[in-house]
């Protein structure tokens, strides 16, 4: 199949060959899918990436312990801070790290703020593949707000560097947690404004329903994780199955769809909109004081072993896998587990049978990212 | 001799000339618009609140590079913004602005020429602008365009009989195919069509979007689909055209809406003794209000709408609209005979 493509062999005189990126308006950067189609019909679609290889795991393997967090901003470039979060608390487990109670709450606040900023994107794109401008505008308009926080908490608005392994690199800037709190206000109105325009939107409801349908166990075999998932109505989230930060402390709901369709995955992500906003306020109104970075060891240099570690991110499950030898200042072994790769493997499977128009809708419902997709 | 050749080459200059200035300008209010609703600026760079914008797109589009694809079909290729754009164009022949009124001592009509069968030249008119889409989808010789040429005529065949059945019932209601007469009938039944007439009235403007491949049925040249569908080869002017010709053609619907379904240019309730001093307003005035507000409406329902897909398209047409404007002509035709 693969070699095929390659060749630019015919399949079938009655099918067209569509080239559909890796430069094409709605791939989410530089996702290439080579789709046979009948008519308008989706035949079948194959999935070609590898365009944003950076080799990021093999880099990390020569860069020392605190160079990688840097690394790992640039793989889901829309969600760094999570990013940074699941590698620090991997390098925590490999060394038996102790974080302080405050650092874990500041992290969960920026992770959270992240789960915002990142499904503002998502929401954005998504509406716009489909045909909704104005909804795009609208989510980009709050995603500035929560990058302006991260600009005041790390100087940074994209690849934030914003945490240490053992704790953050600085302390919240005064006042930010009452600007947060703002935020939390401002963005619980906006949730509803997009809503408005979208969810009982006919047009948005005919076009995401009983789109790209699939079953929770089935989902669960191809590997998808995170919203993706929990829109076929499996209750998986590592924030409360295996809970990290300060997630043990915190109060909220894992909203899950029922029939596993684009729109129920919609549904879900709207409304982690408002869980995260709930864990916002309560992380936020509950920080305690004291120290922000853990004992830390000048030189860090972990004992020699292995360890897996994974996160929620707002793509879904985010996991560090990270062998030691114990003898050198660089790890052994780096390998990620990212979201949007594994979801993306869901794709060719969801788009069979349907049309052109709905493969950029499905490629936007499972919210991909090709920095973290091909590393 | 003026009568008959200075005034009418006269109006045909004014009037084109004002169409071309309209259409650049549409193009404008469009991206202010667009930007008001999604709490942006729009252009602001280009001169006073980026009024000369349309000049400096232009410009811009003359002076790029005009590129033909090496395995496109040359003459088909040229020809198809052409054809695109001289039937939205033409159009405005028999499109009446105003009545008969009298300037510098002499009776000037606010229109080109009034013929008969004006509605029938308007349908077969604005029927021949698909084929510039249809024709650039194939001459392009290039996948995107090529799905986009199918998508037209599928949207055109589909649209296209709603719409005209929705003019004939009108033209039962006026008796006449004659755009003059049909606004001197709404005249004579003191109230516009649009009110006698309100499914028509939707049905019509729902079709007019279709008809125009604007937004929410903007498909053949659906951007995040087919990566500019039909014009997805074409660059320069020859892809401005393209653009004009559409923003022409909504104004083709904007007028002809106007002309059947809100009076032309009269004002509310016409020929009503207690809305005499509505009059006073000239005619062509009350013509461009209500132009306008239909291309307000098409601007708006652009910014706020997703796409349909394709079959859901065809179905709202066939099953939807087609249904309605047979039932409404028959209702129409009945009351007709027995009034």
């Amino acid at each position: 199949m693969q070699t095929q493509i390659h060749h630019g062999v015919m399949f079938d005189t009655n099918e067209l060959v569509l080239n559909m990126g890796p430069q094409h308006p709605s791939t989410h950067g530089v996702l290439r899918v080579v789709l046979r189609l009948d008519g308008e019909k989706v035949v079948d679609a194959d999935v070609v990436i590898g365009y944003l290889h950076r080799g990021i795991e093999k880099l990390s393997e020569n860069r020392n312990w605190t160079q990688i967090i840097l690394l790992t901003d640039r793989m889901d470039y829309v969600a760094a801070a999570t990013s940074n979060l699941g590698y620090c608390e991997t390098v925590e487990k490999l060394m038996s790290l102790e974080v302080p109670r405050r650092a874990r709450y500041v992290r969960t606040i920026l992770c959270e703020l992240q789960r915002i900023a990142s499904h503002c994107l998502w929401l954005g794109t998504h509406a716009m593949d489909i045909g909704a401008m104005t909804v795009f505008l609208y989510a980009f308009r709050e995603r500035e707000l929560i990058l302006d926080l991260f600009e005041e908490f790390c100087g940074a608005r994209l690849t934030y560097n914003s945490m240490r392994i053992g704790g953050l690199p600085l302390d919240i800037p005064p006042g930010w947690d009452k600007k947060v709190l703002e935020f939390c206000k401002i963005m619980d109105s906006k949730v509803g404004e997009y809503e408005e325009l979208l969810t009982h939107n006919r047009i948005w409801l005919e076009r995401t329903r009983a789109i790209g349908v699939i079953s929770g166990p089935e989902a669960v075999a191809i590997g998808l994780s995170g919203p993706t998932v929990r829109g076929s109505g499996v209750p998986r989230d590592v924030r409360k199955d295996e809970p990290y930060a300060a997630y043990d402390e915190m109060e909220f709901d894992v909203p899950i769809g029922v029939a596993g369709d684009t729109y129920d995955r919609y549904l879900v992500r709207v409304e982690e909109f408002r869980q995260s906003l709930r864990i916002i306020r309560q992380a936020t109104e509950g920080l305690p004081e004291g120290p922000i970075v853990g004992k830390v060891p000048r030189l860090i240099k972990p004992p020699a072993g292995e360890t897996y570690h994974a996160i929620e991110s707002p793509k879904g499950e985010l996991g560090y896998f990270i062998v030691s030898d114990g003898k050198s200042t660089n790890p052994y072994r780096f390998r990620v587990r990212p979201p949007s790769f594994c979801n993306l493997q869901g794709l060719r499977r969801l788009v069979r049978g349907h049309l052109v128009a709905d493969v950029v809708a499905l490629i936007g419902s499972i919210d991909i990212v090709l920095g973290e997709v091909d590393r | 001799m003026i009568d008959s050749l200075v005034i009418p080459l006269l109006k045909i200059v004014i009037v084109l000339n004002a169409t071309l200035v309209a259409v650049t300008y549409m193009v404008l209010l469009e991206r202010k618009v667009i930007a008001w609703v999604q709490s942006r600026l729009g252009p602001m760079r280009v001169g006073p609140y980026g009024v000369l914008q349309p000049i400096a797109d232009a410009v811009k589009l003359m002076i790029k590079e005009d590129i033909t694809p090496v395995r496109a079909d040359r003459w088909v290729f040229t020809a198809a913004p052409i054809i695109s754009m001289v039937p939205a164009l033409i159009v405005y022949a028999v499109i009446p602005f105003g009545p008969e009124v009298s300037l510098f001592g002499r009776k000037v009509s606010l229109y080109i020429t009034d013929i008969n069968v004006g509605l029938l030249y308007i349908v077969s008119v604005t029927s021949v602008g698909v084929y510039g889409i249809i024709l650039a989808g194939y001459a392009s010789n290039s996948k995107y365009p090529l799905l986009a040429s199918l998508r037209a005529s599928a949207q055109l065949i589909s649209y296209e009989v709603a719409v005209t059945l929705t003019l004939v019932s009108v033209i039962l209601m006026a008796g006449s195919l004659s755009m003059v007469s049909i606004v001197n009938a709404q005249y004579n039944a003191h109230v516009w069509f649009g009110f006698i007439q309100p499914i028509a009235f939707v049905v019509f403007f729902i079709g007019g979007l279709a008809e125009t491949n604007r937004a929410p049925f903007d498909l053949p040249e659906a951007e995040q689909e087919l990566t500019g569908g039909f014009h997805t080869e074409y660059s320069g002017m020859r892809f401005a055209l393209f653009f004009l010709a559409e923003y022409a053609n909504m104004i083709v619907v904007s007028s002809v809406a106007t002309t059947l379904f809100l009076g032309g240019w009269l004002p509310p309730f016409p020929n009503t003794a207690a809305l005499q001093f509505l009059y006073f307003i000239p005619s062509w005035t009350w013509f461009l209000i209500k132009s306008f507000v239909f291309l307000y409406i098409f601007i708006w329902v652009r910014a706020t709408l997703p796409r349909y897909r394709y079959d859901q398209l065809m179905r709202l047409g066939w099953k939807v609209l087609i249904p309605l404007a047979i039932v409404n002509l028959v209702v129409t035709a009945i009351v007709k005979v027995m009034m």
